[in-house]
């Protein structure tokens, strides 16, 4: 009689826990979507379905009539309402939302990329110093400075504006600067030294040598800074004042506390909405992300 | 020897992105805050210097103590448990089998769901009578709590999602994990060492310096704590005021009754309690740590 060997049990037991843990994670994202294709009356039904009714193929008579569902207008009721919605207006706050993106990554990843070039290349009196007040700022969180930026904000007339939600990215972050620098310092000098003496200027052997160079390092600091401004609740909280205004992690915010009670299946729709292109992102850019938190440890 | 010539100006010019930002938009409202800690500063009139008055006021305020305790407490009990899980589900995706890199997105995806969103999605998993988790407890013929109505249960809640969104955590002692050298678990089993002493003599030492970086970031997180107690508990304070952590009493002081001044006292105290914490930490690590050698 042959048994199973012990590593064959380990093996089984892995993945056993593997499938559970997985499932256990995944679980909530999958009750999210679930309870958006559901019908109010649906959501509160015990013990509850994980496959929405709408969802669920009739055995009885004709199996194509699964996908044809999908188009049924109960189906996507919730995601219609939430279309409609006064308090949520989805395409206005994903518009908002991508415009603050756009605008404060291009000056994140330029000016992080330059300044991270100063500290890794040129040699200058007070570098290390400098360097070193830089990483100290990251140990600063916001709430220590949110007071003053707000009445900094304020003084300058940014308030109920982008401005404060991206202009202060064209100064580059800490972060991003040590991430960037650290790249910067792997890459041989030879490879500049050369391009130097045919003529090649500083500004050129940046442009041209290192950052095309350092596109992986870049990618980390896109994605993580897309990913922040897609998150960012507290910035838009204080410093954006009309609804048109809204992003879209705000713009949830108040579909949830303000409009007292939204239906669940309206809230899942529109969670749903944020937290798929989030998703997405992480499927086309997987490498990317991995390899950014892996290196640098830090939370998305 | 450079073939460009550097000089002082070319730094300067160079990293100029990152000065003019530090001063402007870090050492300036610093420097600001510091001044508005001693004033009376309603926003509406201008600041007023009132000397220490902010501070002895913290010092008298019971609400002040109640959010440092909470968050204090949320810390103590949300870290290790974190640390603990983050670092056993590493192990367990480091594991060499079919399917790991989705098993790995599985675990990570949690991570990147904007806070606002983990907090509804969270709100109905909760739910008293329909939430999954009260739901599956009844399936067992118990009777779930109401969650977010008591101080315990909102710890607890907090905790839990906590645990839900360990992703980076994992990822990062992941990748500590792949770094430890195979050659020294071969040494160990050669000496007879059983799975646990593996685990405590070389993975542990192996993985320690991620560990005390991970601790660190956390504790500096859990004084930010903000956006999500704010979404789950619909801006309030929560049962008996467990919900109300240090950066939301700041906020409310700042936003909400406009006291720019004894907010900004607040902050200062906030960044000299991390620092010392940080400190604490590093001090204390120097013992435990293990750093390789070269």
């Amino acid at each position: 009689m042959a048994r199973p060997s012990p590593s064959r049990i380990t093996r089984l037991a892995t993945y056993a826990a593997l499938v559970a843990v997985a499932f256990a994670y995944m679980f909530p994202l999958l009750w999210m979507l679930s309870v958006s294709f559901k019908q109010p009356a649906e959501i509160m039904e015990t013990p509850p379905r994980l496959l929405p009714r709408a969802l669920t193929p009739s055995l009885s008579l004709d199996p194509s009539s699964f996908p044809a569902s999908l188009t049924q207008p109960e189906t996507l009721a919730a995601y219609r309402a939430v279309f409609r919605s006064e308090s949520f207006d989805f395409p206005l706050y994903a518009r908002n939302t991508l415009i603050i993106a756009l605008l404060s990554l291009i000056g994140m990843v330029l000016s992080s990329a330059i300044a991270a070039y100063g500290f890794a290349r040129i040699r200058f009196p007070g570098r290390n110093v400098l360097f070193a007040i830089c990483l100290a700022t990251m140990m600063i969180p916001f709430p220590v400075i949110m007071v003053p930026t707000y009445i900094l904000f304020k003084w300058l007339g940014w308030i109920g504006t982008f401005k404060p939600l991206w202009i202060p990215a064209w100064f580059g972050s800490a972060f991003n600067i040590f991430l960037l620098r650290q790249f910067f310092m792997g890459v041989p000098r030879e490879l500049e030294e050369s391009a130097a003496i045919d003529g090649c200027s500083r500004w050129n052997c940046f442009w041209r040598i290192m950052l095309p160079l350092a596109k992986p390092a870049l990618a980390v600091v896109a994605l993580f800074h897309c990913l922040a401004v897609w998150n960012d609740l507290v910035g838009p909280l204080i410093f954006l004042s009309h609804q048109e205004q809204f992003t879209l992690a705000l713009g949830l915010q108040f579909l949830q506390s303000r409009s007292g009670d939204t239906p669940w299946n309206q809230l899942m729709a529109a969670s749903t909405l944020i937290v798929l292109p989030i998703i997405l992102l992480f499927v086309i850019a997987q490498r990317t992300f991995i390899r950014g938190i892996a290196t640098t440890g830090i939370k998305g | 020897m450079s073939a460009h010539r550097d000089s002082l100006s070319a730094g300067l010019l160079w990293t100029a992105p990152w000065w003019i930002g530090f001063l402007l938009f870090l050492a300036l409202p610093l420097g600001m805050s510091l001044y508005i800690s001693f004033c009376d500063y309603p926003i509406l009139q201008p600041p007023v210097w009132i000397g220490a008055e902010n501070y002895a006021a913290l010092a008298r305020d019971p609400v002040f103590y109640q959010v440092l305790w909470n968050t204090a407490l949320f810390a103590i009990v949300s870290i290790p448990i974190c640390t603990a899980v983050a670092v056993g589900l590493a192990m367990l995706l480091n594991q060499q089998v079919r399917g790991q890199a989705f098993f790995r997105a599985c675990i990570f995806v949690p991570n990147i769901v904007p806070l606002v969103a983990t907090g509804i999605v969270w709100l109905w998993m909760l739910n008293p009578q329909h939430g999954l988790i009260n739901q599956t407890i009844a399936a067992f013929g118990a009777r779930g709590p109401n969650w977010l109505d008591t101080p315990l249960g909102v710890l607890a809640s907090l905790v839990m999602i906590s645990v839900w969104s360990v992703g980076s955590g994992v990822v990062v002692y992941l990748a500590g994990l792949q770094e430890i050298p195979e050659e020294l678990y071969e040494a160990a089993r050669l000496d007879g060492a059983s799975r646990p002493r593996q685990f405590y003599h070389v993975t542990l030492p192996g993985i320690s310096p991620i560990i005390l970086f991970n601790v660190i970031v956390a504790i500096i997180g859990t004084w930010q704590i903000f956006a999500l107690p704010f979404v789950l508990l619909k801006m309030t304070a929560g049962p008996e005021r467990s919900a109300y952590f240090y950066t939301s009493y700041l906020y409310d002081n700042a936003f909400r009754y406009l006291k720019m001044g004894y907010a900004s006292a607040m902050a200062w105290v906030q960044l000299l309690i991390i620092l010392a914490l940080t400190a604490l930490v590093f001090w204390s690590g120097r013992r435990a740590v293990h750093y390789r050698a070269g």
